[in-house]
């Protein structure tokens, strides 16, 4: 099994976000966007590129398992409507409740835009939006969701806008991350994304300022205040062409903060109810705004704005300082055009632009460079003198954050979207060089696929279980051989201690034909098989020349093993060398002083040195004998030991 | 498994309170208090014309002192500090919680859900505040508040205060406690880790605890909670359709092992248990599981209470409604207020409690925790509740008190007061009572389950109507079965007062019976399961056995438990030392090992088999090549002798591999 991502829209662009990705046999449609740059067939994704959607009665409903919308641009939602109601999606269709709520505005007045101002043919009509929405499952933060049996979906904070949602999504074994548009830094009305560690194959993600990193909002908020500040009190009109939702709301806020603090009594319009209205669904969505407003809402609710006026067409060449708000941003059309249209060619009126705008507006085309003149069609053109100003903040995360972002999260593959195709490449390098994770950036109409996350269950029996939780740690001195002698050399030394955990190696996998593979601790294994375990035990009776041994000394045993037990622990500084007065242990090591004639593990029996000849009965089992063999080194080295040591041991007998 | 029911409670607002015993956790199922029991006390200094009857109760039996609270006297017997996880299903279950969380060595993770924890600690505000104005107002201890009773005095009681006050056998004083501080309440709910609808968490990556709504109030649920030895749901009481918190969300308690039914709303309409239980048969019944009779029902009571006060207010009398039930309160504000209007009355409404405006201006920004018809508005962009739209018409008149100046100022009479508390004895209910007893045109609104006589004793004599009516706050016994198979479990834990009712052979799932104060062991319900990865898996050495069907293989790697699941990762440095199989078994043969070792250039030859002293049969093979050497085989053990290490780790090497190993 694999996961297919099919990139139907926003891939190298910014504009009509949709990617279909299938895992394990699930599809889901992530965005179902808009290219606010194209007014031909291009502005939709190309619906019929989807797998399995073609010549079947059921359409895109067998095609499709579920689509997730993560938050209520056009770029991101305006497609949908289309897709359920012209295309004729019947799924489940799951998104934020702010996204519920306010998507439907946004379509609507794009629809207003299209066909009311532009005088095109519709797309999709009214009851269309409505339609669509009634279909649209809400979903809260963190909510895990089953879509079905094994689709299990789930939203995280994304900081954006209102209701943005990075999505979750879980089938099998494997899990990927859509983050749709994020911020990672918070602003004045919304709070910064925020994740769970997930274990994920896949994240795809965003990358509008693929390499752009920026410094501090405040200086720039200070920047823009000072710029309407300057306008207003010239006498001059400040436009700020922005959409409904979302950004108005955010400078809204900023300009009624600053508009206290100063004492000014300029009117700020907002151009349609549009905005107004908006500001009633905010006032009860305060739970999806940054701390600080969320924290004062039930004595001043942020969105109450004292200062807000509507405004009335009539109202556009009547003279005075103003700042209004008119949409659509970056000017795409509509009313804040026709505004446009009347203050641009005053320079003592300002207009400021947003930080992105999708290329073929005139916001885009102010934007880049200082255009004195702007043609809007073969007839007409705009003479612009007024000032531009640039909002440069932005409620999308910067370079830095997407890396910390995928670094956080540390899938085995992402892949970019929503982003220009220089700049995408450029990070897209950064991700597989700095942090080593495959990363791709397909191009519209691509597919990527990669491999997915797959286990294999097995029960586990209960002693299997109650052995790995119970801690059994081992604490080994460093094994390797050349360390073990230079610690040898250096017994002061602290030894370099080895924590061994080896519960895990207890467990044995048992296939057997036709029932569940089962995981069981090895004790339960002869039980299960009715077999008798054999244990492979070592023997060695070593014998220890001693010189001068004489009789009385072979028979008081006992003083030997004291001896050994003392050069043992000088060894074994570890202190498992164990005295039981009969023998000596050190782990599985049992070594006792043998006395018999012939003993059957006394290999090299020499008759004739046996008086002089201490013979040390060891047995051992294989796990210690490494330790064994060390030990009995030492037994057959002891003469010379003993030699060195003979005042000592002479006195001691 | 181990499942200890503590209290059973009573009603909606004292819900009950059970342990869990799980995977070596200590569950805790709630922590309310017994705000009825607050009726044994006084509400206000007692005059000199209280008739002092000889069989009946009157004012002056009462406890006249600053009141303390019950809590659940068996939560007393467990040491707080060996509770690992506490799971609160409804504000009224997080009353008793600071008493908890002030404990010293308590250090419980505490799961609510995010309106759980906000409604829960406005009421504990609430209650708070009007103690403490109890307090301002007559004095504390020291003060000259005429102290008729002490505790040590409490066997002079009538009997009636006495059962309360004690329980049946005294046992119950020590669950008196006196009132927690503003600081115990704030440290209590900085503890608590909030959650929302449906949100996993993982508890010591053993528990996978969820909560899902259970629709009795806003922000209450049920719990799903998964770990390794099998899956439980716990249903508090629960409501199916609501008219305002979101419904019950039965379909998140599907497929679970064990179900712990701790719903005892039945307890108060067991008129007729065993007709209810098993009328509803198969096929129509999942059909009714949701259906809107209930809540067309409690449309009903709420239209005539609404008829009522407008009777009430027509005659020039004022209606007091001393209910705390947040849902009951926020549609009654709508249904009175709409009544008003289709009757041309002017009538103002107050709503007075000191947490009153905070906890209206929350209701409206909670739409995710809300029933569908509300979630609707915010799609339309209408105001959740009706009572934004009333205060901005000013028909609505918030106050903290009382006393408070904005009320002092906008007093009107008649009118319908909204306020805490339903006991009758602590906050604004006393003094408008007080005022009200006398006047047979006003009217009294109470809820059921409360005993209307002894909470009513301090103001009689009441010419006053009252009326007393009963909300849904559980599952209808009818619907019990269908949802069961729904759910489809395996085990279900019944109280032992459905056993007449639920022990039914008919039922595809085992019945186990529960009783309060005693600990009920369930036995295992499923298997553990470990995960590996395919990676590793395909890494394994499998050997298949003489016992042809089955291979074994020994695992590699480390095992990670975490969201109550085991996994097998492949470890991250394995000192892989020499790979000799660590575990033998069976009897070698002798002409086989004497093969395996010539394989490795060692020669020996068979020895006599010989008994030894135990009477076991001795094979021994002399090794003479590549040195000597010798190997002693029984039947459960070999014994290899050799003068060096490396033939010794030869010879153990071919022993192991003529037997089956791992």
């Amino acid at each position: 099994m694999a996961i297919d991502c099919l990139v139907l829209g926003a891939g190298q662009e910014v504009g009509k976000s949709c990617v279909v990705v299938s895992i394990n046999g699930k599809r889901i449609m992530f965005d179902c966007g808009m290219h606010m740059g194209y007014l031909d067939h291009r502005r939709y994704p190309d619906f019929s590129l989807i797998p399995n959607s073609q010549g079947r009665s059921s359409g895109f409903d067998d095609a499709i398992d579920c689509i997730i919308i993560t938050h209520f641009h056009l770029d991101h939602v305006g497609a949908l409507p289309y897709f359920t109601e012209v295309c004729g999606y019947r799924g489940p269709i799951y998104m934020t409740y702010p996204t519920k709520a306010l998507a439907p505005l946004m379509l609507e007045d794009y629809r207003k835009v299209m066909v009311e101002r532009r005088g095109e043919e519709e797309q999709f009509t009214s009851d269309h939006i409505v339609e669509c929405m009634r279909k649209v499952i809400a979903v809260d933060l963190k909510q895990t969701v089953q879509v079905d049996k094994d689709l299990q979906i789930r939203a995280y904070y994304a900081g954006h806008v209102i209701g943005a949602a990075m999505f979750y999504a879980k089938v099998g074994d494997s899990a990927i991350l859509y983050t749709g548009d994020y911020n990672m830094t918070p602003d004045r009305h919304l709070g910064a994304a925020q994740i769970d560690r997930l274990h994920l194959d896949l994240v795809i993600s965003e990358s509008t300022y693929a390499t752009t990193i920026r410094d501090s909002k405040y200086a720039r908020e200070r920047e823009f205040l000072q710029a309407v500040h300057k306008c207003i009190s010239g006498r001059g009109k400040v436009l700020i062409p922005t959409f409904a939702l979302g950004r108005a709301q955010e400078l809204c806020i900023l300009l009624e903060d600053y508009w206290e603090r100063m004492n000014l009594k300029v009117p700020i319009y907002f151009s349609a109810g549009l905005t107004i209205q908006a500001n009633m669904y905010y006032k009860m969505l305060i739970s999806w705004t940054s701390q600080k407003i969320k924290e004062t809402y039930s004595t001043h609710n942020a969105f109450d704005f004292k200062h807000v006026k509507n405004f009335e067409r009539s109202m556009i060449d009547v003279p005075g300082p103003c700042v209004l708000f008119a949409t659509p941003g970056m000017i795409s059309g509509g009313f804040s055009l026709e505004v446009f249209k009347h203050w641009a060619p005053s320079g003592m009126n300002l207009v400021t632009l947003p930080g992105y705008c999708v290329a073929g507006t005139i916001g885009h085309k102010l934007m880049s460079g200082k255009p004195t003149k702007i043609e809007l069609d073969k007839d007409t053109h705009i003479d612009v003198r007024c000032q531009i100003h640039q909002l440069s903040f932005s409620p999308h995360t910067d370079a830095k954050g997407i890396m910390d972002l995928v670094k956080f999260l540390s899938p085995k593959h992402v892949i970019l979207v929503h982003g220009e195709k220089p700049k995408m490449a450029s990070l897209k390098g950064r991700i597989q060089s700095e942090l080593g994770i495959q990363c791709y950036d397909p191009a519209n109409y691509e597919t990527v696929s990669i491999p997915s996350t797959n286990y294999v269950k097995a029960v586990a029996s209960d002693a299997f279980v109650r052995s790995c939780l119970n801690p059994n740690f081992k604490f080994l001195k460093s094994s390797t051989e050349d360390e073990h002698n230079s610690s040898f050399k250096s017994r002061n030394c602290m030894p370099r201690l080895q924590v061994i955990d080896e519960r895990v190696l207890e467990g044995i996998l048992v296939l057997e034909k036709s029932q569940k593979a089962k995981v069981v601790h090895q004790e339960e294994l002869l039980l299960m098989l009715g077999e008798k375990k054999h244990t492979v035990q070592h023997a060695y009776c070593c014998p220890v020349h001693i010189a001068n041994l004489d009789s009385t000394d072979h028979i008081d045993g006992c003083l030997w093993l004291r001896l050994f037990s003392t050069i043992l622990s000088d060894e074994f500084p570890e202190g498992n060398v164990q005295d039981f007065g009969g023998h000596i242990q050190v782990e599985s090591f049992h070594m006792s002083i043998c006395l018999k004639d012939s003993c059957p593990y006394r290999i090299d029996d020499n008759p004739q040195n046996r008086s002089e000849c201490l013979n040390c009965c060891c047995t051992w089992s294989v796990e210690d004998e490494k330790i064994a063999w060390k030990i009995i080194s030492i037994l057959k080295n002891f003469q010379l030991e003993f030699n060195k040591r003979s005042t000592w041991s002479t006195r001691h007998i | 498994m181990k499942f200890t029911c503590l209290s059973k409670g009573g009603g909606f607002n004292f819900p009950s309170c059970h342990i869990l015993h799980i995977c070596g956790f200590r569950i805790l199922f709630d922590a309310p208090l017994d705000l009825s029991a607050l009726t044994i006390f006084s509400p206000v200094p007692v005059g000199p014309d209280g008739l002092s009857g000889e069989e009946a109760l009157c004012c002056r039996d009462l406890v006249h002192a600053e009141p303390c609270y019950k809590t659940v006297k068996n939560l007393h017997l467990w040491d707080a500090s060996f509770i690992d996880v506490v799971l609160i299903s409804s504000p009224m279950g997080m009353l008793g919680l600071p008493f908890l969380t002030r404990m010293k060595g308590f250090s419980a993770k505490i799961y609510v859900t995010e309106a759980t924890a906000r409604l829960g600690e406005l009421m504990m505000k609430d209650l708070v505040s009007v103690h403490m104005e109890f307090r301002q107002f007559y004095g504390d201890e020291e003060s000259a508040f005429p102290q008729r009773m002490k505790w040590e005095e409490l066997d002079q009681l009538p009997s009636r205060l006495k059962e309360i006050a004690l329980g049946k056998d005294g046992e119950e004083l020590g669950a008196w406690m006196t009132l927690y501080s503003a600081a115990d309440l704030k440290d209590c709910v900085q503890k608590v880790r909030t959650l929302k609808y449906g949100e996993e968490t993982c508890y010591n990556g053993t528990l996978v605890i969820k909560a899902v709504s259970s629709g009795l109030e806003i922000g209450a649920c049920n719990w799903a909670i998964n770990s390794p030895k099998g899956d439980i749901a716990f249903i508090s009481n629960s409501i199916f359709l609501s008219g305002h918190s979101m419904d019950f969300d039965y379909h998140a308690l599907e497929g679970n092992d064990l179900i712990l039914y701790s719903d005892f709303s039945f307890v108060h309409t067991m008129d007729d248990l065993d007709s209810e239980f098993n009328s509803a048969s198969g096929t129509d019944s999942l059909r009714s599981l949701a259906s809107a009779d209930g809540i067309l029902e409690e449309r009903g009571k709420l239209a005539f209470v609404c008829s009522c006060a407008v009777d009430a207010v027509k005659t020039g009398g004022s209606v007091l409604i001393p209910i705390d039930r947040l849902g009951v309160v926020l549609q009654l504000l709508e249904e009175i207020s709409a009544s008003l209007d289709s009757s041309n009355l002017k009538v103002p409404i107050y709503f007075i409690s000191s947490v009153s405006e905070e906890l209206l201006a929350f209701t409206n920004v909670i739409p995710e925790w809300l029933c569908r018809e509300r979630q609707e508005k915010l799609f339309s962009g209408k105001a959740l509740f009706g009572h934004v739209e009333l205060m901005k018409e000013k028909k609505l008149h918030v106050f903290p008190a009382v006393y408070s100046t904005e009320s002092l100022m906008n007093w009107q009479e008649p009118c319908i007061v909204f306020c805490p508390d339903w006991s009758l004895r602590l906050g604004p209910v006393v003094h408008l009572l007080r005022r009200w007893c006398g006047d047979q045109n006003s009217l009294l609104v109470l809820e059921n389950g409360i005993d209307t006589e002894l909470a009513l004793l301090p103001f009689k004599p009441i010419a006053m109507k009252v009326l007393q009516c009963s909300f849904l706050s559980g599952i209808n016994l009818r619907k019990v079965q269908p949802l069961l198979e729904i759910l489809q479990p395996k085990v279900v834990l019944f109280p032992e007062d459905l056993k007449q009712v639920s022990s039914g052979e008919s039922m595809p799932f085992s019945v186990l019976h529960y009783s309060e104060n005693e600990t009920l062991l369930i036995s295992s319900l499923k298997s553990s399961e470990v995960e590996l990865p395919m990676e590793l898996a395909t890494q394994f050495h499998f050997k298949k056995l003489k016992q042809e069907h089955i291979s074994v293989a020994r695992l590699k790697g480390e095992l990670l438990v975490g969201n109550g699941k085991y996994q097998l990762i492949s470890g991250s440095k394995q000192a892989d030392q020499k790979c000799r199989p660590v575990l033998c078994w069976g009897s070698p043969d002798i002409e086989t090992l004497l093969a395996a070792l010539s394989q490795r250039g060692i020669k020996g030859t068979v020895g006599g088999g010989t008994m030894d002293s135990k009477f076991e049969n001795v094979s021994v093979v002399h090794v003479h090549e590549p040195n000597r050497a010798c190997i002693e085989i029984r039947v459960t053990t070999s014994v290899v002798t050799a003068a060096d290490e490396d033939l010794a780790s030869q010879i153990s090497d071919a022993i192991c591999s003529v037997l089956a190993s791992t």
